[in-house]
């Protein structure tokens, strides 16, 4: 295991990992735990009475087959990149968010007040108003579980997902009391002002000359990648996150090295949340262009399970959201094809994925690094 | 509030207070064993579902029950299988247990019963019904105010409220009298002293998870087949991680695990009650914002009303025996 990628308690297995090449741990193992999740989704998918085969097939063709199909799946790996960055901060602290979703919506409300209120001003400059108020929104929703545990030991897992509901309440309220369109019967906000939309990834490729189908993909696509850049400067780069990993291998040792644990976990979880807001910049800002009851609709989850699969890495992340948007627009395909499929099936996969690249993430590791190790012996017996 | 009202609540708690009872200790029992259970929503809500599957195509809810046991068990063994056998992170797990259960129910249940991800609705014979104690309406007419108790609080409910009542002492006396309670005490405090008398800390934990497998899956089925009649998709919504916080503020011990349950409980029913409810100098409360009176009750009591709660100290952390 690369030293430093992993949080705390997370991808430690008990073999020698210094004998055996970065890629297996890195590529290989990551790409086995993922068949053997897909090998059981395709026993559930037998289970309620389709062809497998067929199954992947038209996954496959529908994240992938043709040019709008492709936008779809890029426009939900933004989403997964955005929350999949925010679990991994917190990890590399030690640190298990859970609470994605909650910071994404109140993020998302923050990003949301903006378009609503900077109606016929420019979109860059809205869009720069709204990464910042957005990231308040999400840091701020983070910070107070993220004090809870710092200073008063309160258990994070538990405070952020009470803090997912307690969203979830709130903005229901907004939607339904407060927010919502005069004369309007189903909860959302009025619709922003047309100029304050983030231009589409179509509508912005145009400018110079580009021409690619129509989808919902936009420009928060672009300062996804940017997020990925920015975090990885961050966290490998900066002062800051050398002392967020070494409180997340070893708070003791932290201690002693004059590094103060609880002000790193409120760090690391500010920033955590910031990031999972920015999903409002995708949703709210670049699509629905008004606040909609729900628009996370599960992301952060999903998050934990790119976190897991990229290996805590920002390159790793950007793969892995781009497995999971594929299976989202497949997902949605699949569910059109299949009588007996429905859109939930996508969460079974989501789930299995998770199971096998995070908890049984040792399955295979033992035994392909005994492997691995006999066969580098052999040459050397060799000569 | 007169006192037929407090009744009604307190008779809203007991119902309440049933499943999160049972899902607690099963909690109680994974945690004791050194073993972290998120997972404790999604075994619920896969009870549930098994529970509301099983009686609806058998007719009888007791098989519905087993079903739901059984579904609990099995994905208790999935969780022992990462993190005992495998040395598997226990959050990752449990999560994953949640999330893969959020998506196979409704799924199983739409390819199953084509009804858009919920069972068919369960009649009469297929449900838990409640039911009266002795002289409960004879007590409740005659004798003041503990008769009135006797007959809306303590007499009319189903079964599975009458075992999860019975389910805490019972939990008490294992953990603290019997002899797998004190090996499974042991084993959550420190694995390698029970290791070194020649005890198999995996076998203990995965008796401890058999254990939590059963009573979460009981608590599905409580809430399918005796407090709902059918399976409707997330009906846990929540449940199994507020079982959790109640396990915390009860210091991982059954009798004080309980009362942080019946709080909770109280917390919902009050909820209930409140709704639409004008409060002399607030006025009518949102309802979003009672509802959310339990959730940010858990918060404020992790936050703080807890004491000092220490964990079973080998919790959350996998046993790699030593080679």
């Amino acid at each position: 295991m690369a030293s430093g990628t992993t949080a705390k308690g997370i991808g430690k297995g008990f073999g020698q990992p210094g004998e055996v090449p970065a890629w297996v741990n890195n590529a290989l193992l990551p790409v086995l735990n993922l068949v053997a999740a897909l090998v059981v989704s395709s026993l559930v998918i037998l289970a309620i009475g389709e062809n497998p085969l067929a199954a992947m097939e038209v996954l496959l063709y529908g994240s992938f087959g043709y040019p709008e199909a492709i936008g779809f799946t890029l426009y939900y790996a933004t989403n997964f990149i955005f929350t999949g960055l925010a679990v991994s901060v917190a990890f590399h602290c030690g640190l298990f968010n859970i609470g994605g979703e909650g910071q994404a919506y109140i993020g998302g409300l923050a990003i949301g007040l903006v378009g609503l209120t900077l109606g016929g001003m420019p979109w860059p400059v809205v869009a720069v108003v709204a990464i910042v108020a957005g990231a308040l929104g999400g840091a701020a929703w983070a910070y107070v579980p993220a004090y809870l545990q710092a200073k008063r030991g309160s258990h994070i897992v538990i405070t952020t997902i009470m803090f997912n509901f307690i969203a979830a309440s709130i903005m229901t309220y907004l939607l339904v009391d407060v927010l919502i369109a005069p004369g309007q019967q189903s909860p959302e906000s009025r619709q922003f002002d047309q100029s304050t939309w983030l231009p589409f990834m179509h509508q912005a490729l145009a400018w110079v000359g580009i021409d690619i189908p129509n989808s919902p993909l936009n420009l928060s696509f672009v300062w996804a990648l940017a997020c990925c850049a920015l975090v990885w400067v961050f966290v490998w780069h900066t002062r800051w996150g050398y002392e967020i990993r070494t409180v997340g291998q070893n708070e003791r040792a932290a201690v002693y090295a004059g590094i103060s644990p609880s002000r790193n976990i409120i760090l690391a979880m500010a920033i955590s949340g910031a990031l999972a807001a920015f999903v409002g910049l995708n949703e709210v800002l670049g699509v629905h262009h008004r606040l909609i009851l729900g628009f996370t609709g599960g992301v952060g989850f999903v998050g934990i399970a790119v976190a897991l699969m990229g290996r805590n890495h920002p390159i790793g992340i950007v793969l892995a959201a781009l497995l999971f948007g594929a299976l989202y627009q497949g997902g949605s395909e699949l569910a059109f094809e299949f009588p007996n499929i429905n859109r939930e099936m996508v969460v079974v996969i989501q789930g299995l994925v998770i199971l096998f690249a995070g908890a049984l993430e040792n399955l295979f590791k033992a035994r392909i690094e005994a492997l691995f190790r006999r066969t580098a012996r052999q040459p050397a017996a060799a000569g | 509030m007169d006192y037929l009202t407090l009744l009604s609540v307190l008779d809203g708690t007991v119902r309440t207070a049933a499943p999160l009872v049972l899902a607690a200790l099963a909690g109680l029992f994974a945690e004791r064993s050194g073993v972290v259970d998120i997972g404790l929503e999604g075994k619920m809500l896969a009870g549930a579902f098994a529970a509301a599957a099983a009686a609806s195509v058998t007719g009888s809810p007791w098989l519905g029950l087993l079903a739901a046991i059984g579904a609990g068990i099995l994905l208790s063994m999935v969780h022992a299988y990462a993190t005992v056998t495998h040395h598997g992170n226990q959050v990752v797990s449990g999560m994953a247990i949640n999330i893969l259960v959020a998506g196979l129910t409704p799924t199983l249940a739409f390819a199953w019963f084509q009804q858009g991800g919920q069972t068919p609705i369960l009649q009469a014979g297929e449900r838990f019904e409640s039911l009266a104690l002795p002289l409960a309406d004879m007590l409740g007419g005659a004798v003041p105010v503990l008769g009135p108790l006797y007959r809306e609080v303590i007499s009319g409910h189903n079964i599975l409220v009458y075992a999860a009542a019975l389910a805490v002492p019972a939990a008490a006396w294992v953990v603290y009298r019997s002899r797998f309670g004190l090996r499974l005490r042991a084993v959550g405090e420190n694995p390698s002293a029970v290791d070194t008398a020649g005890i198999s800390v995996a076998k203990l934990r995965y008796q401890a998870l058999v254990i939590c497998g059963a009573l979460t899956g009981a608590a599905g089925a409580y809430l399918s087949t005796a407090q709902g009649a059918g399976f409707v998709r997330d009906m846990t919504a929540g449940m199994g991680y507020l079982a959790l916080a109640a396990l915390i503020f009860g210091k991982w011990r059954p009798a004080p695990t309980l009362f942080a349950c019946l709080l909770f409980a109280l917390a919902d029913a009050v909820q209930i009650r409140l709704q639409g409810v004008a409060i002399p100098g607030i006025g009518i409360i949102p309802v979003q914002f009672i509802q959310m009176l339990p959730y940010v009750l858990t918060v404020l009591l992790l936050a703080g009303f807890v004491g000092k709660a220490v964990a079973p100290k080998a919790s959350g952390i996998p046993y790699v025996k030593e080679r």
